[in-house]
């Protein structure tokens, strides 16, 4: 007696229990991985898998076993040249020339232990400092939509999406193709048939022909007769294809302030503050584009490396940094057939009668020009004037967002209202 | 060069093979399986199986996918098992391992069971799956069934029920008591999982049913006697003065998870019952770690020797066996000692060129092996290899059969490790003086109680600090490896109280000492 059971369609992720125990147990290694890479990766690189390694002596499994020492005799194979009694020398590393599987030495491997994170597992790990709601979590990991759409006709699928009229059809067409001859002569046939028999004087020999004339009828009703009312060959179903759902293009302006006063984790909070609006646009967009504009008293657009890492000193004067983000809209991203999306990061830091140009700028000229702007304060200090002047902006344009962030949880409510948008769309 | 050579079969290869004609049920030359030819050649391999004579639970075959042999993997085989974190671990070096394409999957698990079951993984070609199928459902079955180890220790009738019964309760245990906890539990218990086992008396047998029903009583019945043991009220004075002699344990225990589960005086029933189901689950797979090199060489030998029969039946053509041979020999290749690729002693290649060389020595004995072998040269080779499977386990079998044919072949040689010594010495080479002590020495090699320390339950202080104290009975003078604190560590937190590790040396007189401390008496 034996079975052959095909086990292939039940579950595989027997595991998966497993893997997320283990991503527990080992939980704060992990979000120290996850933090070096976000420094590390790219803004427009945030969604992938990451490896994470962790020191093989902490993921160990401690049992008891021998060291090397004392005395080890083992026997190898592939002897070459040694005879009894030859003394050899110690083999570099302690170990001996001929230790087989038996010593097992705990010399102990300083590799770390190396695993793959999944797309998910990263990004969950990443939404934790930000303290984001479930809905927006779930909405930022998702993937791509896409929608059933009809898509013709198939001669293979399940019997539910069976196309009966398009069936049928093809069945009669099939009839009619099949059994053309065979009617044709039938036809022809029986009119031969009724021409003899309708003859008034009856020759012998038409006797003979009579009866083959209907042996040849019979024979071809038989056949038509035998052409299947539907065959399988017919069958036809119908077909839906997943496309994905039609995006547009958008724009992101990342603005920062690379003043002395931005230290590196002040960098690193506005860091995240920028991935989690291209996440966001990265939901809606097909295509986006991310121009980086820093500023200290003049502003320039760079590249994604220099934005972040190379240091500035001296004043600060943002109105330059708006001039410049008025101007590439303009030039390079004209309303219509570009969504405009910017996020500003500073200290707070401006030249005092700057702020109020700041202000004119903004609700005068780009506010009509983007479809959400963004501002970060990463301070813990009191407001100071570009704050004051850029509250009143709201006023008149409630597509502008601002908060005080001290930590990177801080940062989610200026997204508040973009993440109710999509929530409801 | 690798001048070692495969030990010859006298089985016919291909090449010296008489043209037959085709067999009714010949194999179609194709590389897919579908289900009627797995169905087709497993009829065959049955077939020509039971002509052999072997004896088999029966089989079932299961068609899984990649991942779900990864699955497999993770649980040491086993179709089900609790969860745990080290599981997950070796599932994600597995997982990375595959993915980047630097290790393929084993072709089989086998699972010792009854019904045996067997997985055949869906990338396999045709000839791979008749491989898996002859070398696992009928080589490791039949050994599973026959070899005494296996009939003495493991209930392949009980096992899969009993992980069931094993996970629910972990599980359930998790729902009660939270995963940490058990978690901790089951790190301490893995830690010592090698001396759950009892070596020389044999386990009651295992069913689900009536575990379910003896663990209740169980939990009651063992609760009463530890806290009899460790009761604090004062007894009569006389009852004293009778204990005061009396060693605990009166003898030194061998299996510290089992003295755990009964004497731990802090564990609550649960823990007791998880130790135990760790310590079960390690007895059942204590066999195998003693027949590797038996089990794989049995169970090669015969996927080589039944497919050879079929190719010489007709039932399988030249293409299937071409595939056939490159598989298995990459199987039995061993590498030289001095080969960036050797590690160790292949079991597949020592247990094969056994099996294939004990055939050899019944069915053409030269003047040397009727010297060596005076009982079994010339015998029937299916009765041989049958008791030779049944009777023994790694260390006896190459005590008893290696030959010097086989030492020759392999080339062994023996290298002593001293480190009083300056330098290594070769102690024996494969020629007439050295026979009997490469094969000596290699038998040791195999013997699962000098691989492992020798670590034993000595004492308890009873009447004061409730301390226990382990030794480890030092064989040949090797030290215990690093780990050792860590392990002593998860003792003393099974053990809830402190523990002593002591070292004796060759006259019994302690060399050294570590213990750890317990410095809450918490529980867990």
């Amino acid at each position: 007696m034996s079975h052959l059971i095909d086990r292939r369609l039940q579950g595989k992720n027997k595991s998966a229990v497993n893997r997320e125990r283990f991503l527990r147990r080992y939980k704060s290694q992990i979000k120290d991985a996850v933090g070096r890479a976000i420094k590390g990766r790219s803004i427009t690189d945030i969604e992938s898998g990451e490896k994470v390694s962790i020191p093989v002596k902490d993921v160990g499994e401690p049992s008891f076993g021998h060291a090397h020492g004392g005395v080890w005799e083992t026997i190898s194979p592939g002897n070459q040249e040694y005879q009894k009694g030859d003394q050899i020398a110690r083999p570099k590393g302690g170990g001996g020339a001929g230790r087989g599987k038996a010593g097992n030495s705990d010399q102990v491997t300083e590799d770390d232990f190396i695993f793959e994170l999944s797309r998910e597992e990263f990004m969950n790990y990443f939404f934790e400092d930000l303290e984001l709601p479930n809905l927006v979590k779930t909405q930022l990991t998702a993937t791509t939509e896409f929608k059933n759409q009809r898509a013709g006709y198939n001669i293979s699928g399940t019997p539910s999406n069976i196309h009966v009229l398009r069936s049928l059809r093809g069945a009669l067409g099939r009839r009619i193709a099949v059994g053309g001859s065979s009617r044709k002569r039938l036809a022809e046939a029986q009119e031969e048939l009724q021409a003899l028999l309708d003859k008034p004087v009856p020759d012998p020999e038409d006797a003979i022909l009579v009866a083959e004339l209907r042996k040849l009828i019979h024979h071809l009703h038989t056949r038509l007769a035998a052409i299947p009312y539907i065959d399988p060959f017919d069958l036809r179903y119908s077909n839906r294809i997943k496309v994905p759902k039609p995006m547009t293009q958008a724009v992101m302006f990342c603005i920062m302030d690379v003043s002395g006063s931005m230290d590196e984790t002040r960098k690193d909070t506005a860091k995240r503050f920028f991935i989690l609006l291209y996440l966001f646009l990265k939901r809606v967009y097909d295509k986006i584009e991310v121009v980086f504009i820093r500023h200290h008293t003049a502003a320039s657009e760079v590249d994604e490396e220099e934005f972040f890492h190379s240091r500035e000193s001296g004043g600060t004067v943002v109105s330059s940094a708006l001039h410049l983000l008025d101007k590439v809209i303009d030039e390079r991203y004209a309303a219509g057939s570009w969504n405009s999306y910017v996020a500003q990061a500073s200290d707070g830091d401006n030249w005092d009668n700057d702020s109020v140009l700041c202000r004119q700028l903004l609700t005068n000229t780009i506010m009509p020009k983007v479809q959400y702007y963004t501002y970060v304060e990463i301070t813990d200090g009191p407001p100071q004037n570009l704050w004051e002047q850029y509250s009143q902006v709201p006023d008149h344009h409630p597509h502008f967002a601002m908060q005080k962030i001290v930590t990177p949880a801080d940062i989610y409510p200026v997204f508040r209202e973009l993440f109710k948008k999509q929530a409801k769309s | 060069m690798n001048d070692m050579t495969h030990p010859a079969t006298p089985t016919p290869g291909p090449r010296d093979r008489e043209p037959v004609s085709r067999h009714p049920n010949a194999l179609p030359e194709q590389s897919e399986w579908t289900f009627e030819l797995i169905e087709q050649i497993h009829t065959e391999i049955r077939r020509v199986a039971e002509n052999f004579g072997l004896d088999t639970y029966p089989n079932q075959l299961e068609i899984i996918t990649a991942e779900q042999m990864m699955d497999a993997y993770t649980s040491v085989g086993m179709p089900v098992s609790y969860n745990h974190w080290s599981f997950g671990k070796h599932f994600l070096s597995t997982e990375k391992g595959y993915k980047r394409g630097q290790m393929g999957l084993a072709y089989e698990i086998v699972i010792n069971s009854d019904p045996c079951i067997a997985y055949l993984m869906e990338e396999n070609s045709l000839t791979m799956q008749a491989l898996v199928i002859a070398h696992a459902a009928y080589g490791h079955n039949s050994f599973f069934k026959g070899n005494y180890l296996f009939r003495t220790w493991t209930d392949a009738e009980a096992i899969v029920d009993y992980m069931v019964f094993a996970k629910n309760y972990i599980a359930e245990c998790e729902q009660r008591y939270g995963i940490d906890e058990v978690e901790l539990l089951l790190d301490s218990c893995h830690a010592i999982q090698n001396y759950g086992v009892d070596r020389y008396k044999r386990p009651a047998k295992l069913s689900l049913a009536q575990e379910r029903a003896r663990q209740k009583e169980r939990e009651a019945y063992v609760q009463s006697q530890i806290n009899e043991l460790w009761r604090t009220l004062p007894r009569r004075e006389e009852e004293e003065v009778n204990k005061s002699a009396k060693r605990f344990p009166p003898e030194p225990e061998e299996n510290l998870l089992y003295f755990i589960e009964k004497y731990a005086p802090l564990l609550e029933p649960w823990q007791r019952e998880m130790v135990r189901i760790v310590r079960k689950i390690s007895q059942y797979f204590y066999p195998q770690r003693q027949t590797q090199v038996m089990n794989e060489g049995w169970a090669t030998f015969w996927h080589y020797t039944i497919l050879n029969q079929l190719y010489d039946e007709g039932v399988i053509g030249d293409g299937f066996m071409m595939e056939f041979l490159k598989s298995h020999t990459n199987v039995v290749y061993q590498p030289p000692v001095h080969s960036p690729y050797y590690n160790g002693i292949n079991p597949y290649a020592l247990g094969f060129a056994m099996m294939t060389d004990i055939r050899r020595i019944c069915e053409h004995p030269t003047a040397e092996d009727r010297a060596w072998f005076p009982d079994i040269a010339g015998s029937d080779w299916r009765k041989t290899l049958d008791f030779a499977m049944r009777n023994f386990k790694d260390e006896s079998f190459i005590a008893q059969y290696l030959s010097p044919k086989l030492i020759r072949e392999f080339h062994f040689f023996a290298v002593l490790d001293d480190d009083h010594n300056e330098k290594l010495a070769i102690s024996a080479i494969h020629d007439d003086l050295g026979y009997r002590y490469v094969r000596q020495q290699l038998a040791e090699q195999y013997n699962l109680g000098n691989r492992e320390p020798n670590i034993q339950v000595w004492s308890v202080n009873t009447r004061d600090d409730r301390a226990l104290t382990l030794r480890h009975t030092q064989f040949q003078r090797r030290p215990l490896n690093q780990q050792a604190g860590e392990v002593l560590k998860h003792v003393a937190r099974l053990w809830g109280f402190d523990v002593h590790l002591e070292t004796t040396g060759p006259n019994g007189e302690v060399i050294s000492a570590m213990e750890v401390k317990r410095e809450k008496r918490s529980r867990f």
